[in-house]
């Protein structure tokens, strides 16, 4: 269980994809499953998706939104993180459906990746929406293009596929091909939006993966709860994955923006020791 | 009998409330050598040692008390450590006023404290790791059969500790990144020092156990190759999973559980932010809901976190509520403000989603229920608010379902928890123990200890082929 960096490539502003050394983790890792990583002495715990795994390793994929995330995108290859737990989390539930329909957003495509992958192994269609803001932050596309049946990209400025949004490529989908059950995965705020776009179009289930703020990712710290229909989930232990039609997104967004002060603080005096860090 | 001793127990020096509320230091400062002896003086050396019997782990305690009066030190160390193998953390945290010293002669005199005998325990623990450099142990010739020890609370590293002074191979694995359990991650550093916690795992690592940190059993490991590899298995996973209220507003910014709250600050040192990464709320007006050691823990961190004001509601009287008394009035020293007959009813956030206000009701105390305790009722239009940024739920824990869930065939009772022998720690799946507080439900670390230690000796007699109760 070294956990040392074996590899890091650059795949968009402020997003990187590791290769990490640990054994134990490559054996037993599932689609959908997290791990929680601490970087160092005195970091802080931070879930990151398992995007895929090999002989001895694990791949994720990082976005530098913070002090944590920003320190571990600047780490080198041959350096070591000093924790990670896992696998954590169910296992998405896959199985053959028919038609899929799966939506990714920014690095949430990373996270698609294997439940792609896994249900192209079952045999589904996959009809895939890719979404960035321009066209270097679509990630993984050729990934994408090996494995599914249609794909349709749209970036917020035309720049690649289609303009516009995710939610939009939805509607192109539901155009040709009648769809049961679809995934979505990206920023909170895109998965709100394809939940109600999947009841609009009477799509029966849309699994979401939840990315509220977590510790230990055990159950003990009730950290990250979410309301879904109505009641109390640990999104570690009950999640990651829910059907989007019955969570409480406002109530997600707003416990998402619990400790923005802090954060800055902590960014800021990252900033002040690195430098300029529009480089990365 | 001898000389009638002193009436008052030797005071322990301690951090004065005005200073130690701006920092998470140790806030009693133990005792001396000289004060040790004086205060072992007043032992009456019974030959009954009641005392002994309010033990769960049955400390000779006379015993070791005689080796301090005589200066013999290293001795007392000898003694303890034979019973004991958290010594440091036991003389620190246990309820010695409902244990040992509930039973000791001295105490029944009228008009006496009972024997100081967990600021002994203290001494002896902490004089140890000042004055013994090495403190090995001689193992015994290795039995080539492998116990693995699921959780390293203090259920879990007794057990192991135990088994390897029997010559067993023991791993341990713990889901998080430090070993300790609620010892780590619950109980602050002014009441017991991680350094003193770290010692005494160094301990039981120096015996041949290895623990394997970030390793969540049921996800990360398999309880299938558990089973497999393993003669023999001792779960001791802890109650950790928070209870809430479930009242309206259980999910705005601000209202913690006890859990992730003293997680922050102990196990990941929110309190030292921004040089530890991991941000806590620093709270102005902080309410604590419950009346147990784990709500005194988190008043008297939000205190030193730089709080205003403190309050702790509980729906009963300070008559019932099962904090120790000891903390409880270091809380008050410390201007922890206490609202009896208190239950919350909703917390008010405001359009950000943010905490603002509690709103409670007034309880009055009616008829003995089954327990005993009198019941307590809310008043009909009570209701109040009291302003609050920040809301700590310390309400008690439930069994976490992480590895329960994953571990078919084991018996669980209604409320969750393992079903496990009192005296084997046995549980219905061959070659499966279990103890501390995933038996018991939210106990004490010495009750965990002492199921530990129990659990230990009965897996041994198992690996000998002495006892099996699933023939
Ligand atoms: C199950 C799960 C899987 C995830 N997978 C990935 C992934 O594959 N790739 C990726 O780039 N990101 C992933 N995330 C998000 C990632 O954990 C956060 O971006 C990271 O914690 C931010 O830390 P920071 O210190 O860099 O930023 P901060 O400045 O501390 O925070 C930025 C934002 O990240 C979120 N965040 C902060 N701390 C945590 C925390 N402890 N747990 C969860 N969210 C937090 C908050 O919304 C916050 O506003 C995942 C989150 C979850 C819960
Ligand atoms: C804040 C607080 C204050 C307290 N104060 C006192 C006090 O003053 N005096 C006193 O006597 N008692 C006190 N207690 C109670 C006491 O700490 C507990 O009774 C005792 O720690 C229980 O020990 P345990 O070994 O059963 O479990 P725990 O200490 O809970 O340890 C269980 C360990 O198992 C790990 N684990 C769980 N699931 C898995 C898994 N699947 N795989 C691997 N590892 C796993 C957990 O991470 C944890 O480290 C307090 C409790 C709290 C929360
Ligand atoms: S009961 Fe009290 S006086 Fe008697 S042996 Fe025990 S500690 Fe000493
Ligand atoms: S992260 Fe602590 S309960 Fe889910």
């Amino acid at each position: 269980m070294s956990n040392e960096i074996l590899k890091k490539t650059k795949l968009a502003p402020q997003v990187y994809d590791f290769i990490i050394k640990n054994e134990e983790i490559a054996k037993r890792a599932k689609p959908g499953q997290f791990v929680v990583v601490r970087i160092g002495e005195k970091g802080e715990r931070i879930p990151l998706t398992i995007a895929d795994t090999y002989e001895n390793s694990f791949r994720m994929v990082v976005r530098a939104v913070g002090k944590t995330t920003y320190e571990l995108c600047m780490m080198e290859e041959g350096q070591h993180l000093s924790d990670i737990a896992g696998p954590l989390g169910n296992p998405s539930e896959i199985d053959y459906f028919g038609d899929v329909m799966l939506i990714g957003g920014g690095v949430g495509i990373a996270t698609l990746l294997p439940i792609a992958k896994e249900l192209k192994r079952f045999n589904n269609r996959l009809h895939v929406i890719l979404g960035g803001r321009n066209k270097d932050y679509v990630i993984m596309l050729e990934e994408f293009e090996n494995l599914c049946d249609e794909l349709i990209i749209t970036t917020d400025d035309g720049s690649m596929g289609i303009k516009g949004v995710v939610t939009d490529g939805m509607d192109l989908v539901m155009k040709n091909t009648k769809i049961n059950i679809a995934w979505a995965v990206g920023p909170t705020i895109m998965m709100k939006f394809c939940s109600i776009k999947a009841k609009e179009l009477g799509i029966e289930k849309i699994w979401v993966s939840l990315n509220p703020i977590m510790i230990d990712g055990t159950g003990m710290c009730g950290a990250c709860r979410v309301t879904v229909d109505g009641k109390m989930k640990f999104a570690c232990v009950d999640g990651p994955e829910f059907d989007g039609e019955k969570v409480d997104w406002d109530e997600l967004l707003k416990r998402l923006s619990q400790y923005r002060d802090e954060e800055e603080i902590s960014f800021g005096k990252f900033k002040e020791q690195v430098g300029d860090l529009s480089w990365l | 009998m001898a000389l009638k001793p002193p009436a008052k127990k030797v005071r322990m020096k301690e951090q004065e409330p005005q200073e130690r509320i701006h920092n998470f230091f140790e806030v009693a400062l133990g005792y001396s050598e000289r004060e040790a002896m004086e205060e072992a003086k007043r032992c009456l050396q019974c030959v009954h040692h009641p005392c002994v019997s309010g033990c769960p782990v049955g400390i000779d305690i006379p015993g070791f008390i005689k080796k301090i009066k005589e200066n013999r030190f290293y001795e007392a160390v000898k003694i303890l450590k034979y019973y004991n193998n958290l010594p440091a953390v036991c003389g620190r945290v246990c309820p010695q006023e409902t244990q040992c010293e509930a039973k000791c002669v001295v105490g029944k005199i009228p008009g006496s404290e009972p024997v100081a005998i967990g600021r002994l325990e203290r001494f002896v623990a902490d004089w140890e790791a000042v004055n013994v450099k090495d403190n090995q142990i001689e193992l015994p010739e290795n039995k080539n059969k492998k116990v693995a020890v699921i959780g390293s609370g203090p259920a879990g590293l007794t057990a192991a500790a135990d088994l390897a002074k029997q010559g067993y191979v023991v791993d341990v694995f713990e889901a998080l990144h430090k070993p300790g359990g609620v010892l780590v991650y619950g109980i602050p550093e002014f009441r017991l020092p991680k350094s003193i916690v770290d010692r005494e795992i160094a301990y039981i690592k120096s015996l041949s156990v290895r623990i394997l940190v970030n390793t969540p059993v049921g996800r990360a490991v398999t309880v299938e190759e558990l089973l497999q590899n393993y003669d023999a298995i001792f779960i001791g996973v802890g109650a950790g999973t928070p209870k809430f209220m479930n009242i309206p507003g259980t999910n705005l910014n601000g209202v913690y559980s006890a859990n992730e709250f003293l997680t922050r600050v102990n196990l990941m040192k929110a309190y030292l932010f921004p040089e530890f990464d991991t941000p806590i709320r620093k709270g102005k007006k902080v309410v604590v809901v419950g009346g147990g050691n784990v709500a005194m823990d988190a008043a008297r961190s939000a205190l030193r976190l730089g709080a205003q004001e403190v309050t702790v509601i509980y729906r009963r009287t300070e008559q019932e509520m099962p904090a120790r008394k000891e903390e409880y009035f270091h809380a008050v020293e410390e201007g922890v403000h206490f609202r009896w007959l208190t239950q919350p009813i909703e917390y008010l956030g405001d359009e950000k989603g943010t905490l603002i206000g509690v709103r409670c009701i007034t309880m009055e105390l009616g008829e003995p229920d089954k327990t005993g305790r009198r019941k307590p009722i809310p008043i009909e239009d009570s209701d109040f608010v009291i302003e609050a940024d920040t809301v700590v739920e310390a309400i008690g824990t439930d069994a976490n379902r992480f590895l329960l869930n994953q571990f078919k065939g084991l018996s669980i009772n209604k409320w969750g928890y393992i079903v496990a022998d009192e005296q084997t720690g046995a549980t219905t799946l061959k070659k499966v123990f279990a103890g501390g507080d995933i038996v018991t439900g939210a106990a004490t670390v010495i009750e965990a200890m002492g199921a530990g230690k129990k659990a230990a000796y009965w897996i041994g007699k198992y690996l000998e082929g002495e006892f099996n109760p699933w023939k």
